[in-house]
């Protein structure tokens, strides 16, 4: 009822709209065409000039209106973040610079050298001094922010410190799963054929690597990491593209299958200090899908916590290794409970499943 | 010069011959099967402003989802079923909706309907030739179009739906018929169509590559030509060499899709399933995508910027300025296009020394863009400036583009794309300087060539009212949508309320949809002046309505196949002769006089 209000008066407006442009081609041709394209002229020039003032003041209305919720411009969570923010902040004074002064001189010209009788148009084709001034100066303002940009870039980009943390991160649709290397800080190897997901082995790792055996799985629960501690993700996909977007960070890394990608960075604020900060005690880190990835990718959401190095190792001490979910007969402490209350050697003798 | 006057008079006698048997002339050779550059050029234009209609209600469509994701709209669910069960728009037909608006915007209207309307319109009667110089293939060129547009029509209506996974299609959810109901047999027909619109896009280019090159009248050097066609010519070479890179990487993933091959796939299960293939690249794929897609940018740019510089200047009743450096930056752009596709591709796990290059030469195109700007806001200055609709079409395309393209040094720069990589920030900018930027241009040339094109006006209350709309309204939805970018909200994302990081917006996305539902209407207003502007638009009596130095103003009113009536007229001076000499404007047409100053 209500859509078929709308479209009703829509095309009521339409029709208004029509009849008036119209009639105003009948005036015209009454009152002499000549005579009304000057007046139409002046009312177009004067509406550009309108537009530009208001054009720029809505611009500043916008910044005040939005620029707070760019989480936390300026300040970000992590230290490349601060390397993003900084080159934002280069490039929106260099280009607001040109903005302004560009758009003034579009719109001012346009009406100060409005259609008027007395006077003449000037014949201007070309002068090669400003021509090389104006490729020249954009040349060296571009090398600017090119140079700052690669400078970030490289820090950004390049190797991770060698006591960096490894975690590894694999999106399927429409899930992240997260793997630790666990005490001897090796993630142990996996081959896609190999994933069997009724069998505890969602990720497809290799048994028979003794690396994989420490190794802590992680699904639907937030990814721990320890605030001030470099940490490098090695990025996986399953099935389609992703991407791990996590904005607060001001970091992305596509998530390819078959092609396995890294990221580094040192996260600067714990999750307490945020909700502190931001006065907010829901504040969460999120991580979203920035690669479109199938019919649930705008609900791709994972979370991380970051913590103390105490928080994250007295939760890293309740973790059980895959493995042994895997494989409950080889868990010690099933072993235990078992010899415990059987009182026999069983346990000692490999089994086969 | 020989060659030229020998192509002439061929075609001055193909010319008479057609004269002779003008009386057969069916409706169907006439209309249909018509060989007349104008009437193909006509035809673009209509086909494109029928799939320009339903790009445009498809995003008012997925905006109602953005701006209420709370509210119910019953009447989708009567039109669309269970694609809006609940009145709700679901998932899979969001996805659809805004990857047909992607795909069909930028193909079929800003490639097709800007490219294949003014390339073919302009072209013969810009150089001074009686046609193209294969008026045939220049047909089929319209005619496969046309098979492309039925086969994409048709993939809205299979069982599955239409091609869901974005306009780029990456594999492997393109490949993957598990990954998504789009990635069935609407992918299959996505992917035919595009093949023929590839072959489309292939024999105008080359068509108009040689009509350019070879059938100039006499004296129409090429540093005479008016800006329009070094435009056109560049946007064809760009597309000829380009396309075919985006055809063999289609097939490919027809190839990966259909007979089991790993182009693009490997290390993959999905839904439950391991897949044999290993060993192919699914960033392959994106390579071979923007090695066409980013010069796909320019096919859609130049065009407008040339129509632009053209408009501006008669407008302005002065010469454009600097017409040698606006060559040159066009040709600058041709080639730095071929040179900087990576640059969409910076969080794929590039080699980060790679990407560096990228940098550097993304942010160069700056330059020549920067040349353009500048020579175009002094034509402005110290001109008599008439405001026509067209002009001031020409005029916002200029101030979107300045705000675009500086948008661009942000995303250019790879620092900042880490964190603004498929955000709405990039949305935001390519909409204002590819999109909204060359629909200015577009319309800025329909309303300037409609006379032409038909004998009549478009109604120009109706033609000022559809700009003021249009301009304020795309700075309205573009302009805010950067800040989401900059928090980071991701592009896709149709429900954006379990978030934390993003459910600040809600007030910005809901003022986004009102007023992109009030643009398209202005739209809708704008093909209603067009259609009854064909009919009952007023007449042009004047030979030369605009005042312009140009050949095509020296056809009669309604030009007939051919063009003049009698010869072709000579060129004697460049296109631009506005004020010089005290004379508002000096035809082409007209020989140099004794005392004239030589300037230029």
């Amino acid at each position: 009822m209500q859509t078929t209000f709308i479209i009703l008066i829509l095309l009521l407006g339409f029709l208004i709209t029509f009849q008036i442009a119209k009639a105003s081609e009948y005036v015209s041709v009454m009152r002499g065409e000549e005579k009304s394209r000057k007046q139409t002229n002046k009312i177009n020039a004067f509406l550009l000039l309108v537009f530009l003032v208001l054009g720029l003041i809505g611009v500043y209305y916008c910044n005040e209106k939005y620029g707070g919720k760019i989480l936390q411009f300026g300040s970000a969570a992590s230290d490349h973040g601060h390397d993003v923010d900084n080159m934002l902040k280069i490039t929106i004074v260099i280009t607001g610079i040109v903005f302004v002064i560009t758009q003034i001189i579009l719109f001012w010209f346009a009406y100060k050298y409005q259609e008027s009788d007395n006077r003449k148009a000037y014949f201007y084709p070309h002068n090669n001094k400003l021509e090389v001034l104006w490729t020249a100066v954009p040349a060296i303002v571009l090398t600017v922010m090119v140079g700052f940009g690669l400078y970030y870039w490289f820090r950004i980009t390049g190797e991770a410190p060698a006591n960096a943390m490894q975690v590894e991160i694999t999106g399927s649709q429409f899930k992240w799963e997260f793997r630790y290397p666990g005490k001897d800080k090796v993630l142990g190897k996996k081959y896609f054929k190999a994933i069997k997901e009724d069998e505890n082995n969602p990720l497809g790792q290799l048994w028979e690597d003794s690396t994989n055996k420490d190794d802590i799985y992680a699904t639907g629960e937030d990814l721990h990491l320890v605030v001030n501690k470099p940490v490098r993700l090695i990025i996986n996909a399953k099935d389609v593209i992703h991407d791990v977007g996590l904005s607060h960070f001001r970091l992305k890394m596509d998530a390819v299958p078959g092609t396995p990608t890294t990221m580094w960075f040192t996260p600067t604020k714990t999750t307490a200090q945020m909700k502190k900060e931001l006065d907010d005690p829901d504040f969460v880190y999120e991580i979203s899908c920035d690669q479109m990835c199938g019919a649930g990718h705008y609900k791709m959401r994972g979370t991380i916590v970051v913590e103390s190095q105490e928080e994250f190792d007295f939760w890293m001490a309740k973790q059980k290794p895959k493995f042994y979910l895997a494989h409950p007969e080889k868990d010690p402490e099933a072993m235990k409970a078992k010899a415990d209350s059987s009182n026999t050697n069983a346990a000692v003798v490999p089994q086969k499943k | 010069m020989h060659g030229h006057a020998e192509v002439i008079t061929h075609h001055d006698v193909h010319h008479d011959e057609h004269h002779v048997h003008h009386h057969k002339e069916t409706f169907i050779t006439k209309y249909i099967f018509s060989q007349d550059h104008k009437t193909i050029g006509k035809q673009f234009l209509i086909t494109g402003i029928v799939w320009a209609i339903i790009g445009g209600l498809f995003s008012v469509l997925f905006r109602l989802q953005l701006g209420f994701p709370e509210q119910t709209f019953p009447i989708l669910e009567t039109f669309f079923g269970r694609w809006a069960a609940g009145g709700v728009i679901q998932p899979e037909f969001y996805y659809a909706l805004v990857t047909i608006h992607g795909t069909v915007l930028v193909f079929f209207v800003l490639t097709a309907g800007l490219s294949g309307t003014f390339a073919n319109l302009l072209i013969p009667l810009q150089i001074g030739a009686r046609d193209m110089a294969s008026p045939f293939l220049n047909m089929l060129s319209y005619w496969f179009f046309f098979i492309a547009s039925v086969i994409m029509f048709s993939s809205l209506f299979v069982h599955t739906g239409p091609a869901s996974g974005g306009w780029t299609v990456y594999p492997p959810l393109s490949a993957l018929h598990q990954a998504s109901k789009g990635s069935q047999i609407g992918m299959d027909l996505w992917l035919v169509s595009m093949a023929m619109f590839i072959v489309s896009s292939l024999l105008g280019g080359l068509n108009y590559i040689a009509t350019i090159l070879n059938m100039r009248t006499k004296g129409m050097s090429m540093t005479r030509m008016p800006l329009t066609m070094w435009a056109i010519l560049f946007t064809a070479v760009l597309g000829v060499l380009s396309f075919p890179v985006l055809l063999s990487g289609a097939i490919l993933l027809l190839f990966d899709r259909n007979l089991g091959t790993s182009f693009y796939l490997s290390d993959i299960y999905v839904a439950g399933q391991i897949l044999p293939n290993e060993g192919g690249s699914a960033i392959l794929f994106q390579h071979l995508f923007w090695f066409l897609g980013h010069p796909e940018v320019y096919i859609i740019l130049l065009p407008a910027m040339g129509m632009v510089s053209e408009i501006l200047s008669v407008n302005s009743r002065k010469p454009i300025f600097g017409y040698m450096a606006m060559v040159g930056s066009l040709f600058a752009i041709t080639i730095l296009a071929f040179l900087v596709w990576a640059h969409h591709m910076f969080v794929t796990g590039l080699n980060p020394f790679l990407g560096a290059f990228f940098v550097l030469l993304t942010l160069l195109i700056a330059v020549p863009s920067a040349i353009k700007v500048f020579n175009w806001l002094t034509t402005l200055w110290r001109g008599n400036i008439r405001f026509t609709p067209g002009m001031l079409f020409a005029i916002g395309f200029v101030s979107l583009f300045i705000s675009g393209g500086l948008t661009g040094l942000f995303l250019g720069n790879s620092t900042i794309d880490i964190h603004l990589h498929d955000t709405k920030f990039v949305v935001a900018h390519f909409h204002i300087v590819m999109g909204v930027a060359s629909m200015f241009g577009m319309h800025a040339g329909i309303y300037h060539w409609f006379p032409k094109m038909f004998g009549r006006y478009l109604n120009h209350t109706l033609g000022y009212i559809h700009f003021w709309i249009t301009m304020v309204g795309a700075y309205l939805i573009f302009w805010p949508m950067h800040y989401e970018g900059l928090a980071g909200v991701p592009r896709r994302y149709l429900d954006l309320r379990d978030w934390h990081a993003f459910n600040k917006f809600d007030d910005l996305n809901k003022m986004i949809t009102v007023v992109s539902i009030i643009v398209f209407a202005a739209q809708l207003m704008f093909v209603f002046n067009f259609f009854y502007s064909i009919f009952k638009g007023r007449k042009v009596r004047t030979q030369n309505p605009w005042g312009s130095n140009t050949l095509e103003w020296t056809t009669p009113i309604n030009p007939g196949h051919g063009n003049w009536p009698g010869e072709i007229p000579e060129v004697h001076r460049w296109a631009y002769d506005y004020g010089k000499d005290g004379r508002e404007f000096i035809p082409q047409t007209e020989p140099v006089g004794p005392n004239e100053s030589t300037d230029h």
